[in-house]
């Protein structure tokens, strides 16, 4: 692709939490690439450093899936699973979301929707949450001003040390 | 499905560190103290702060771990704890820059799979819909 494509983060009500981004691919690719574990695991790796050793995925409705990721330098892991709610292709998947060290209340209910024009891919996240708190602390976990500025002021502090360092 | 604030490190920990973070002087004394370790009178100086102030924001600091005092009864200079804000930034890379980073991978996935056209999709009765 010539440039990165824009993701686009809107909150289409009070309990969600959308999230839309183009891919230069037909959709049953796309659609592929978010539900067959051998590909899922080669692109949703978490931060650097962390890998996805476990990601399984039985895709019906009912069926469930888990995912774990590993940070390679200590070991430590974060799971994720749930349980289809819809399988559609390749279209549309719900699914509920929970992590085994939750960091935010409850469980999610996640819809992907893909929509498919000129060999090219809309993909919509939807998070649904259970309440307006816990939809904003995980918009609050960056995406917003708050900690978004702290990270910055953080970046400026670990830069400041690392030219100390230097000195 | 979300991943950004994925906390590696306990979530309680993290609280306190973001807490401790979200105040305008105590970044400062970070700042501070990423120059080189200081005294509670010398962090105090540039701010217009008594040094008991300036101590109840090193205890916020030091309870967040972003901080170590050392044992110097008289001195007991402070240090930047750069592991704890390293940890800190780690997943909470914030929920746009996350996703970011996965989805670019996944555009140099998509790449390699248009140029492989033999990638079996799924069995169609393994994805059916069960209704």
């Amino acid at each position: 692709m010539t440039s990165p494509a824009k993701l686009e983060i809107t909150t289409p009500s009070e309990l969600e939490i959308a999230m839309t981004r183009v891919f230069d691919a037909p959709r049953a690719l796309v659609f592929d690439a978010f539900t067959m574990p051998e590909l899922v695991q080669r692109w949703l790796l978490g931060p650097d450093g962390w890998t996805m050793p476990v990601c399984e995925i039985d895709l019906r409705v009912g069926g469930r899936y888990r995912y774990v990721w590993r940070r390679e330098r200590d070991g430590s892991e974060m799971t994720m699973t749930g349980v289809y709610r819809e399988v559609a292709p390749p279209e549309r998947v719900v699914s509920t979301e929970r992590f085994d060290d939750p960091w935010y209340e409850g469980e999610a209910v996640v819809t992907l929707f893909l929509a498919e024009r000129d060999r090219t891919t809309t993909v919509t996240q939807t998070m649904l949450f259970e309440s307006r708190e816990t939809r904003d602390a995980v918009l609050a976990s960056g995406m917003e001003s708050g900690v978004e500025r702290s990270y910055e002021r953080l970046d400026e502090v670990l830069a400041a040390q690392a030219a100390t360092a230097r000195r | 499905m979300e991943l950004s604030g994925y906390g590696a490190a306990a979530p309680e920990r993290l609280d306190a560190t973001f807490a401790a973070l979200a105040n305008p002087t105590r970044r400062a004394i970070l700042a501070r103290l990423a120059e080189g370790e200081a005294s509670v009178l010398e962090l105090a100086e540039p701010f217009a702060m008594s040094q008991p102030a300036i101590s109840k924001h090193l205890k916020v600091l030091e309870r967040a771990g972003l901080i170590s005092r050392g044992r110097d009864a008289q001195r007991r200079p402070c240090r930047l704890e750069a592991g704890r804000l390293a940890e800190a930034t780690e997943w909470l890379v914030g929920y746009r820059r996350f996703w970011e980073q996965q989805f670019g991978r996944l555009d140099a996935l998509l790449e390699e799979l248009k140029a492989t056209p033999k990638t079996k999709p799924h069995p169609p009765r393994a994805r059916g819909d069960d209704r």
